[in-house]
């Protein structure tokens, strides 16, 4: 069968004519038309990229900026706590302090009143003593006087030196 | 379109009902028989199929329209070059260092002085003429040439644009071939086989669609003719066998993870397998574009089959020729991108294999 032996000139220009179009298709097309599709991809990617970057870029941003208004919030409130806490501590302070004053005043009125009330007693101790010296004074200056008028002065005495 | 294929196969019926009338009424009148040559279906088609010295336009016999072509011929007394035109359609013995003459199978040969072939001779020359098929591959290149570079040209005055006119048609297959032919069957490494993967796609395409073309710039049969298709063939397997890496070769001598005995089975056959693509490769495309030829052609024969019984049915089978050929011609657009695919698919798997670097192969020993 002639169909299927295949002719030798044919065979030498298809090699030629076929190695010739793929050097210059090759070169000259098919390098150019993958370079551009290649570049166009990438840069089609490239654009992509800078978009998601971008995009996560504000997320990060509007993030930070909420995270600093939360941390100023807080920082606010422990601002406020602290005066607070310093404020009720200073009032704490200075009640105990006017208490112990207070206290300590007390202290010294009762030790006042109880020295006073000492030298009080000791006066009237004092007082009853020469009271007494007194009126054994005058008993025994008027001691001869009998026994029934002797009572009756004593009793005169004792009303006259009523303590109260 | 369902339904005008339904009239039309209802017309067919009545066509060959028609005809099978008329057979009977052409064998009662004896004076309707037979013209002077039979018409020879066979000869027609292997003619229109087979490569020739001239490009056939129409006609037969005297007036026969055909553009002739050159003939180089390479002898032992040198070089030979001359037109076809000078063998007057096979009639002629052209002279030059020998005698030539065409014989029935559009061949040159050599003739003696009483016009006998010289079978000896004959066998030392060189047919390297322009042939048909020479002379549409030549066409085919340069219409890919001015395509391929005008669209490279598009690329460069549009670059960072979107594609625009005959480089957005193209645009999707190429990237088609980059994307799902090679980088799927050869992996990583694709890039430096693109520029081979993407001209055999479109010579091959471009040839298919040419021969479908039934006049002159189309009309042959080229990429249905067993030298093209053995060449392309051969560069796949010229570009394999160079790539092949370690791994490649020990597949083919030593299958890993197959026991020793069965290796002396397997290896002759991988070792056949290696030439059995590229010969696989040359009778798929070669089979199928010639087959696609000859069944257009076998039904065109059939109107001039049945004509020569009666002219009417020859009418008749003329339109349902024609109708069938039509959609044969719409199946055939589509076996030519198909070829075109599974040549260049096939190139990119063989390509791929031959890069392939070994990987486990647990799965092959399980």
């Amino acid at each position: 069968m002639e169909l299927v032996k295949p002719a030798i000139g044919l065979v030498f220009w298809m090699v030629i004519t076929f190695g010739a179009l793929f050097f210059i298709l090759a070169k000259f097309a098919w390098k150019p038309i993958l370079g551009m599709l290649d570049e166009r991809e990438k840069t089609i990617a490239d654009s992509l990229d800078q978009a998601n970057k971008a995009r996560a870029e504000m997320a990060a941003l509007t993030s930070k900026n909420l995270d600093l208004l939360n941390q100023a919030k807080e920082e606010r409130n422990m601002i406020l706590h602290e005066a607070k806490e310093a404020a009720d501590k200073l009032k704490n302070e200075m009640l105990a302090k006017a208490q112990q004053e207070v206290e300590a005043k007390i202290q010294t009125a009762f030790r006042e009143i109880e020295i006073q009330k000492r030298a009080a007693i000791t006066e009237v101790k004092n007082s009853v003593g020469l009271l007494a010296l007194d009126i054994a004074e005058k008993v025994i200056r008027k001691d001869l006087k009998g026994n029934a008028e002797q009572l009756e002065y004593v009793n005169k005495l004792a009303k006259e030196s009523n303590l109260n | 379109m369902i339904t005008a294929i339904k009239t039309n196969l209802k017309y067919c019926f009545t066509v060959i009902f028609f005809a099978v009338f008329a057979v009977f009424t052409a064998s009662a009148n004896p004076q309707e028989e037979t013209p002077t040559a039979k018409f020879d279906a066979g000869k027609l088609i292997i003619e229109h199929i087979s490569d020739s010295h001239e490009w056939h336009v129409m006609g037969e016999g005297e007036s026969v329209v055909a553009l002739p072509l050159p003939v180089i011929l390479y002898t032992d007394k040198g070089l030979e070059f001359f037109s076809s035109g000078n063998f007057k359609h096979g009639k002629a013995t052209c002279a030059g260092n020998y005698n030539y003459k065409l014989n029935e199978k559009n061949q040159v040969e050599v003739v003696g002085a009483n016009n006998e072939v010289d079978a000896a001779a004959t066998a030392k020359i060189w047919d390297f003429s322009i042939t048909k098929d020479v002379a549409s591959l030549f066409f085919s290149a340069a219409l890919l040439l001015i395509i391929f570079l005008s669209v490279a040209g598009s690329y460069k005055k549009n670059a960072g644009h979107a594609p625009k006119g005959i480089q957005s048609f193209f645009e999707p297959i190429i990237i088609f071939i980059r994307d799902d032919i090679a980088k799927q069957s050869i992996g990583p490494k694709y890039e430096r086989f693109m520029p081979y993967l993407l001209t055999i796609f479109f010579f091959i395409w471009f040839g298919n669609l040419l021969g479908m073309i039934p006049l002159l710039p189309g009309g042959a049969n080229l990429t249905g003719n067993i030298a093209i298709t053995g060449t392309l063939a051969v560069f796949t397997f010229i570009i394999t066998t160079i790539n092949a890496n370690k791994n490649y070769w020990h597949h083919v001598f030593a299958m890993p993870g197959v026991p020793k005995p069965i290796l002396i089975i397997l290896t002759p056959i991988e070792i056949m397998g290696v030439f059995l693509r590229p010969f696989v490769l040359t009778i798929r495309l070669f089979a199928n574009i010639t087959a696609g030829h000859i069944i257009a052609l076998s039904f065109f024969c059939l109107i001039f089959i049945f004509g020569e019984m009666h002219k009417g049915v020859g009418l008749g089978v003329g339109v349902f020729a024609v109708a069938f050929n039509v959609f044969m011609g719409l199946l055939e657009l589509l076996v030519g991108l198909i070829q075109a695919y599974v040549f260049t698919l096939l190139s990119a798997i063989y390509f791929g294999a031959a890069l392939e670097e070994p990987h486990n192969h647990k799965e092959s020993i399980i």
